[in-house]
């Protein structure tokens, strides 16, 4: 369960103050799936990082299972990005020179997986991204949509309580984003708790739940009824 | 599916393992070309930390080789101050001879006197002739060949024969050609060469000889001599005695002449004449450059040192900020900085490692080779570069610690940047 407390982060840029949250607040119930859309600049990215222990917000709170991450020191908050959370970004954020399964390994042996364990363990995730065949080759040997399910799988690879995604399908073709999506909806079938951020409306449907964000304010929060 | 949850201060094991595994692929993944100018690079600053040292104990180290072959041997024992020659010689050559560790012994007769050129060709009595001062030695050639080698130093003509009553050998330092010096204090021979017939006068005798021999062999102290038969010699300074000037004693392989030294000064001979060993008997500008030269390497050393930490330094750090954003992904997933740390410096001590060993191998298979064919031609000896294992290793370990610290400190630097803001590339 996430709770999402009066949020709000102003950002300085010389004399002039943007504020990008305007006091949000709501809550994720735990399995659910949920989409944070709105126009560019309206700030979903900006939602995403501070629930997702990626920044600190001006002011409000952030629980995840109770534990307000805002208070959390830095070395506390990577703990929990390494243990609780997943990221899927929008332009992939492989490492170079890592294959797709060394890829999906790199998280799971800081996590203290014996190395034949990881690679297990990755090999498993990516064969449920549907890359069973594509193990060992590079990010650059790889096509956008594969990319991005081979981040798919090193977020679901240590099985986190959320994955958090921003706009995992801004860079894929329609054929590809579908098939993207159909991995998060399966996930969501199995009971994986999803906040997906995406400015098309047409993927934003798909969700459980969807939130549209105007100037940095929640502007509609409605559940899909499919 | 296993997983391992909750670990609250990570094993340092783990960030090692994953810091090795990551630092691996980087540098089996990264491009070769990199990889290998960044070795190159440090592979040079290596060489460059031991190479001027190198060069200049090199140029000391072989002139007092030259000195302990052609002059003193390994042991010298010579006149005491104010005596004019080693008191009691035969007795003393006697009690060289009689050291269980002697291979050979040469003595010498010496006393100073003039070399006068050209005196016939004079027209009128104004014209000056040439001439030049200097000591003169009467040797045995045959035994001062076998102690120091002298007949490998002629550099024109030929080596004097035992009975060669009419002929010297005059050293290098004596000829303009050769030492193109000529002060009021310091004159030589301009116009005469081998086979040339020149004065040569000791203790107020003059006698005629011919020039057999030029010597040149780097040491001052023979190449500023002229060298007769010691019977020559004796019949000019009218010395009908056996008393010699110098007593070289050469010692068999892996003697210590300091040994020698004592048995010989605890036999009595420092009673008779200096004792010293080869080392006591250099020259002390030698001894002043040594140390100079001693000095100057360290700082070229040290200098070395800094550029090989800043180029360590920057290399990491291009490599670190070229990655940034890479660098943000990782602890954006959760992988602490420590890991990320520990495999730059492993990169950084992989390339300072690999450098270290090709330049060793550079330095101990081509370079060193090199000058010992091809000498570097100093007035005073021939240069060659003097390393040792040891030398090189202890450096070897400097430039490994310091590419530890220049390693760290840039990905440290990089690392500490936001997280967010490495990952959006802002
Ligand atoms: N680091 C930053 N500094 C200044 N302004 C920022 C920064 N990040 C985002 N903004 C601004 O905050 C607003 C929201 O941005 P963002 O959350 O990225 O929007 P979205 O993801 O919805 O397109 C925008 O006006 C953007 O320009
Ligand atoms: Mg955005």
């Amino acid at each position: 369960m996430i709770i999402v407390e009066n949020l709000v982060k102003k950002f300085k840029t010389g004399d002039s103050e943007l504020i990008a949250l305007k006091g949000v607040s709501f809550k994720v119930a735990e399995g659910q799936f949920l989409a944070i859309t709105g126009k560019s600049g309206s700030g979903k990215s900006t939602l995403l990082y501070q629930m997702g222990a990626l920044d600190f917000p001006t002011n409000g709170s952030v629980y995840i299972d109770g534990k307000d991450i805002v208070k959390m020191g830095n070395r506390e908050r990577t703990e929990l990005r390494l243990m609780e959370l997943g990221y899927v970004f929008q332009d992939y954020a492989l490492l170079p020179e890592l294959t797709a399964v060394e890829n999906v390994m790199a998280p799971l042996m800081m996590q203290g997986a014996p190395k034949k364990q990881a690679r297990m363990i990755s090999e498993e995730s990516l064969r449920k991204v549907g890359l069973e065949h594509k193990l060992y080759n590079k990010p650059s040997q790889l096509s956008g949509g594969e990319q991005q399910r081979v981040s798919i799988a090193r977020a679901i690879g240590h099985n986190p309580k959320i994955i958090f995604a921003d706009e995992p399908t801004a860079n894929l073709d329609s054929e590809t984003s579908k098939i993207v999506l159909d991995i998060f909806l399966g996930l969501h079938k199995k009971g994986q708790t999803i906040v997906m951020v995406t400015h098309e409306s047409e993927y934003a449907v798909l969700a459980e739940r969807i939130i549209r964000l105007s100037d940095g304010e929640i502007i509609s929060d409605e559940k899909n009824k499919q | 599916m296993t997983i391992i949850k909750k670990v609250n201060k990570p094993p340092l094991i783990i960030p090692l393992r994953l810091g090795f595994f990551l630092a691996k692929r980087q540098i089996i993944r990264g491009n070769i070309w990199t990889t290998i100018l960044i070795i190159m690079v440090m592979s040079l600053t290596f060489i460059n930390l031991i190479f001027i040292g190198g060069i200049l104990t090199g140029i000391i180290e072989s002139s007092s080789v030259s000195n302990r072959q052609l002059y003193s041997g390994d042991v010298i024992i010579s006149a005491l101050s104010k005596k004019p020659y080693i008191e009691n010689s035969p007795a003393v050559i006697s009690m060289v001879k009689a050291l269980p560790w002697t291979e050979a012994v040469s003595y010498r007769f010496v006393s100073s006197g003039v070399i006068e050129a050209n005196y016939k060709n004079k027209t009128d009595l104004s014209e000056l002739s040439e001439e030049a001062g200097g000591l003169v030695a009467g040797i045995d050639p045959e035994v001062e060949d076998a102690v120091t080698g002298l007949a490998g130093k002629i550099i024109e003509g030929k080596y004097l024969d035992s009975d060669d009553t009419e002929f010297i050998l005059v050293g290098a330092d004596k000829f303009f050609k050769y030492t193109p010096i000529d002060t009021p204090s310091m004159q030589n021979l301009k116009n005469t060469g081998v086979g040339d017939k020149v004065r040569v006068s000791v203790a107020g005798r003059t006698k005629e000889f011919t020039i057999k021999g030029i010597v040149r062999s780097k040491v001052g102290e023979v190449d500023n001599r002229i060298f007769m038969i010691s019977s020559s010699l004796r019949d000019m300074a009218g010395r009908s005695d056996n008393s010699v000037n110098e007593i070289i004693l050469k010692l068999k392989d892996g003697a210590d002449p300091a040994v020698a030294q004592s048995a010989l000064l605890a036999a009595g001979a420092g009673k008779w004449g200096k004792v010293q060993t080869w080392e006591e008997s250099q020259p002390k500008f030698l001894k002043d450059i040594k140390g100079t030269f001693t000095i100057l390497g360290d700082i070229v050393g040290s200098i070395g040192l800094v550029v090989a930490s800043i180029t360590i330094f920057i290399v990491i750090f291009i490599n670190a900020i070229t990655r940034r954003k890479f660098i943000g992904i990782m602890k954006g997933i959760g992988i602490n900085s420590f890991a990320i740390e520990f495999s730059y410096v492993l990169q950084s001590l992989f390339y300072a490692g690999i450098g270290t060993a090709v330049g060793l191998s550079i330095l101990f298979f081509a370079l060193v080779p090199y000058f010992v064919s091809h000498p570097v031609n100093f007035p005073f000896s021939d240069g060659v570069l003097a390393v040792t294992w040891k030398g090189a290793l202890i450096r070897a370990a400097f430039l490994m610690t310091a590419s530890l610290i220049a390693g760290y400190i840039p990905a440290k630097l990089v690392i500490r940047q936001n997280t967010l803001d490495a990952i959006l590339g802002r």
